[in-house]
């Protein structure tokens, strides 16, 4: 059989230096066992771009039929130089929420992909997407379809609801006061057609984290950011606090855990064995349930809150998500369904009211939360700010300024 | 052409339920509380008495049908055939035996993947696509991580930072890698060059103009032909224009710089969830291994773990010290970029008597 050979790419190759796993050594590999040319010609253009200090790649527009997104499309601008990597796009898929899969199901997917396209994979993107990199436009239909029968389905792109992501959640995790995953693959499930069919201003992306640890990312990276909470008192296993005193220190337990709550809300008792939280003074920051891991956890009464309107630079600057809902709880369906009709509230809200490619935050920052609180119908709580306002300027209907 | 046979079913996301380890559905809810037996490796207790044992590993992020493979077979080797990514591209295995974890590190490290990320260590840096699959990036992002994940080795398999420290990367301005406790931004420094040749026919002018968050872009006549032009005073080099329209040539070999951030945090313990600032600007884009940048990351880390008390991430840790004496202890140079001047600059200001001589 005739070796494969790659091409020279002395830029690359420094890559493949260091104890850190080598991409490009991965790439190669793949090369010398398949003979795909797409990553032969994906190479000499990476090391094109090293060598010039420029990217090659153009969009167009590729699909799988009935759907409008979740493809994107990459061709070379400089084909004549590099035709082996001529076309190659980037099937974007749907992975389970909280990123857990049997081997079964993924190397059914991996089988297909390696069938169909380059075998250079992605898991997984920023937004959560497992990412096929490296198929070209007549082998798309084939692989959706080869994979779709399997229960794969495609994630947004463009003007879309974007794929979700979600914690590790109550799979893995003793903090999770609700059951993201669940909650997850419902709420995208319902909006699936966004998903697929761009009809919005810009892009709507959701996370969902089970605690304040905000694993997901939600606050910073999602328009609608599910965080899990709760409202009674934090549970505490007196046992096990006593233990970690003995064992840590009073010291360790003054500078770690009561002077780093941010609301002071901890106190030494006389005996010097036990803690008091005062509860309502807790924003549920949950370091002190970090620390005190096997002695402290949430309380009983669990939901979430929602914060809205995060996101990343473009165009206005990072924006972080902020307060709409305080407090849902989320124990069953029915919660679920509650959730998706307020959002459904949200989202009709913006896809009229919104400029073209504005993301809701930036929607919320124009027109101003009061409007936004009147139209998806919430009252204003204090919960929702850090403080009244302190500019003197604003105007209230006359019965209702008094 | 053939009919199509098949039927898309648009089911959503992918079924999840399926894709746990069967002593994680037995616990599902149930966990209680875990711990720290070693870097790269959580215990997981539950309240029904199981208990599971999860080892962490980094990966080459980028990775290809043969290395996805090889962890599926160590995960069918301990883990019931089962295994988990992380959001940083790390990949999890959980095993409810114990005896499984010492020689599943052993496999893990021997094919290369570093077993770490936990606690308070650097872990695997978030990034984006660059050059091999974005069509705006001035970088690459796969290259800029593994160079600087090449200097955080011993970082990632140990413990030893006060606090947990994210990394990540973005290959232009619009930062779809996110903020993080250090950030890595390519920062454009030039407006765009525009190309009238191709604008006409490739952009939408309408939206490129109103993409522009300063309002620089205005329509003109070019030989005779409708286009468009930069107010250069106005423009704020962010790049959007570039992103509609691929005639704004914003990135450029030499002038597209990086620049570095820190104090990104989305976690809510102790301090609210913050924004990342600006340390570090105009550093060259030197391909291929970035030493300018990796320096600079480098000496916030040391000073980090140097000053940083328990459990301050690096922002808090440069809000305690105060943002004079992190200049100082950093060796970086202070400059007046630093000083905001976008939108609600001035909240940014000290706007009080408390300053550190
Ligand atoms: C053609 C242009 C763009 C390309 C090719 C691109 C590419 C990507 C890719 C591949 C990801 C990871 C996707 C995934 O995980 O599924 C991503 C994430 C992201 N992109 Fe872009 N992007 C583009 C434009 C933009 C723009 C205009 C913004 C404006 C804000 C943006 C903001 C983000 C953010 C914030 C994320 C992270 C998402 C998250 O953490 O939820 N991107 N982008
Ligand atoms: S966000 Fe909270 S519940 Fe979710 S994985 Fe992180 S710590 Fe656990
Ligand atoms: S969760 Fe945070 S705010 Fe509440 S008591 Fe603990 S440290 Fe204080
Ligand atoms: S940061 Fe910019 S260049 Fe990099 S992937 Fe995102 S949009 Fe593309
Ligand atoms: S680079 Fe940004 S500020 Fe400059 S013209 Fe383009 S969109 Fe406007």
């Amino acid at each position: 059989m005739a070796e494969n050979k790659l091409n020279p790419t002395p830029n690359l190759d420094t890559l493949e230096e260091g104890p850190w796993p080598s991409f490009i050594s991965g790439f190669k590999e793949l090369y010398n066992r398949t003979g795909n040319t797409m990553v032969r010609g994906v190479l000499d253009q990476l090391n094109y771009s090293y060598e010039t200090r420029m990217g090659y790649w153009k969009g167009g527009v590729v699909g799988v039929h009935g759907y409008g997104a979740g493809i994107i499309s990459r061709y070379s601008m400089v084909p004549e130089l590099f035709p082996e990597a001529k076309e190659f796009h980037t099937m974007r898929i749907q992975p389970p929420p909280g990123l857990h899969y049997s081997t079964k199901a993924l190397r059914e997917v991996l089988d297909i992909w390696e069938k169909h396209g380059s075998g250079i994979i992605s898991m997984h993107g920023q937004t959560g997407n497992l990412q096929l990199q490296g198929v070209t436009q007549d082998k798309v239909q084939e692989l959706f379809d080869d994979l779709n029968q399997l229960g794969w389905d495609l994630g947004g792109a463009g003007a879309t609801v974007r794929t979700g992501a979600s914690c590790v959640g109550q799979a893995r995790c003793e903090m999770a006061c609700y059951d993201t995953l669940k909650m997850h693959e419902k709420v995208l499930t319902y909006f699936t057609d966004l998903v697929h069919r761009p009809q919005l201003p810009y892009k709507a992306k959701f996370k969902f984290s089970g605690c304040g640890n905000d694993c997901a990312n939600a606050i910073q990276r999602s328009d609608y950011a599910v965080i899990g909470t709760w409202k009674d008192d934090i549970q505490v296993d007196e046992a096990e606090v006593s233990k970690f005193i003995e064992e840590r220190g009073i010291a360790y337990l003054t500078n770690n855990v009561i002077t780093r709550c941010p609301t002071n809300a901890i106190e030494m008792n006389e005996d010097g064995k036990s803690i008091t939280i005062n509860n309502s003074d807790c924003v549920r920051c949950m370091h002190c349930l970090n620390v005190m891991n096997k002695a402290l956890s949430p309380g009983n009464e669990r939901g979430v809150s929602l914060l809205v309107g995060g996101k990343g630079h473009l165009k206005v600057g990072n924006m972080l998500g902020s307060v709409i809902v305080p407090f849902m709880k989320m124990d069953d369906d029915d919660d679920i369904e509650k959730f998706i009709d307020l959002i459904d509230e949200m989202i009709d809200y913006w896809a009229e009211n919104a400029l073209d490619h504005e993301r809701v935050g930036e929607t919320i920052e124009r027109v101003g939360m009061q409007q936004f609180l009147d139209a998806v119908g919430l009252e204003a709580t204090p919960e929702m700010v850090l403080q009244p306002r302190d500019n003197p300027y604003f105007k209230a209907p006359y019965e209702e300024a008094g | 052409m053939a009919k199509r046979e098949y039927n898309t079913v648009e089911s959503g996301p992918r079924a999840f339920w399926d894709m746990l380890h069967p002593t994680i559905q037995k616990n599902y809810g149930q966990w209680k509380y875990h711990d720290r037996p070693r870097p790269g490796v959580l215990h997981h207790v539950s309240k029904t008495g199981d208990e599971v044992w999860t080892v962490k590993a980094g990966t080459h992020r980028q990775v290809t049908v043969d290395i996805a493979r090889r962890l599926c077979d160590v995960a069918d080797k301990y883990c019931a055939g089962f295994l988990r990514w992380t959001v940083r591209n790390n990949v999890e295995f959980t095993t409810d035996v114990e005896a499984n974890v010492a020689p599943m590190i052993e496999e893990l490290e021997a094919m290369g993947h570093p077993v770490g990320g936990t606690g308070n260590s650097v872990a695997a840096m978030a990034h984006t696509q660059g050059w091999l699959h974005c069509d705006i990036p001035a970088t690459d992002a796969s290259g800029v991580v593994k160079s600087i994940m090449d200097l955080m080795y011993d970082e990632f398999k140990q413990e030893e930072m006060p606090n947990r420290v994210k990394l990540s990367t973005s290959c232009c301005e619009i930062n779809c890698g996110g903020q993080a406790d250090i950030a890595i931004v390519v920062q454009h420094t030039r407006p765009p060059r525009i190309n009238h040749d191709i604008l006409a026919t490739t952009c939408e002018m309408p939206s490129t103009v109103a993409r522009c968050p300063v309002a620089a872009i205005r329509p003109t006549t070019v030989n005779g032909k409708p286009s468009l032009m930069v107010v250069d005073e106005k423009c704020i080099c962010c790049g959007a224009c570039f992103g509609a329209c691929p005639a704004m040539e914003i990135n450029h070999p030499e002038y597209s710089k990086l620049a570095i951030w820190i104090g990104g945090k989305n976690s809510n313990p102790r301090s609210r969830p913050s924004n990342m600032k600006l340390v570090a600007h105009g550093l060259p884009n030197n391909v291929n291994r970035w030493p300018e940048v990796a320096e600079k990351v480098t000496s916030i880390l040391k000073a980090y773990k140097e000053g940083g008390r328990d459990w301050e991430r690096v922002g808090e840790w440069a809000d305690r010290i105060g943002w004079k004496k992190f200049f100082e202890v950093t060796g970086l140079p202070f400059d007046k970029y630093m000083i905001d001047n976008y939108r609600h600059a001035r909240t940014s200001f000290n706007q009080s008597a408390h300053i550190r001589f």
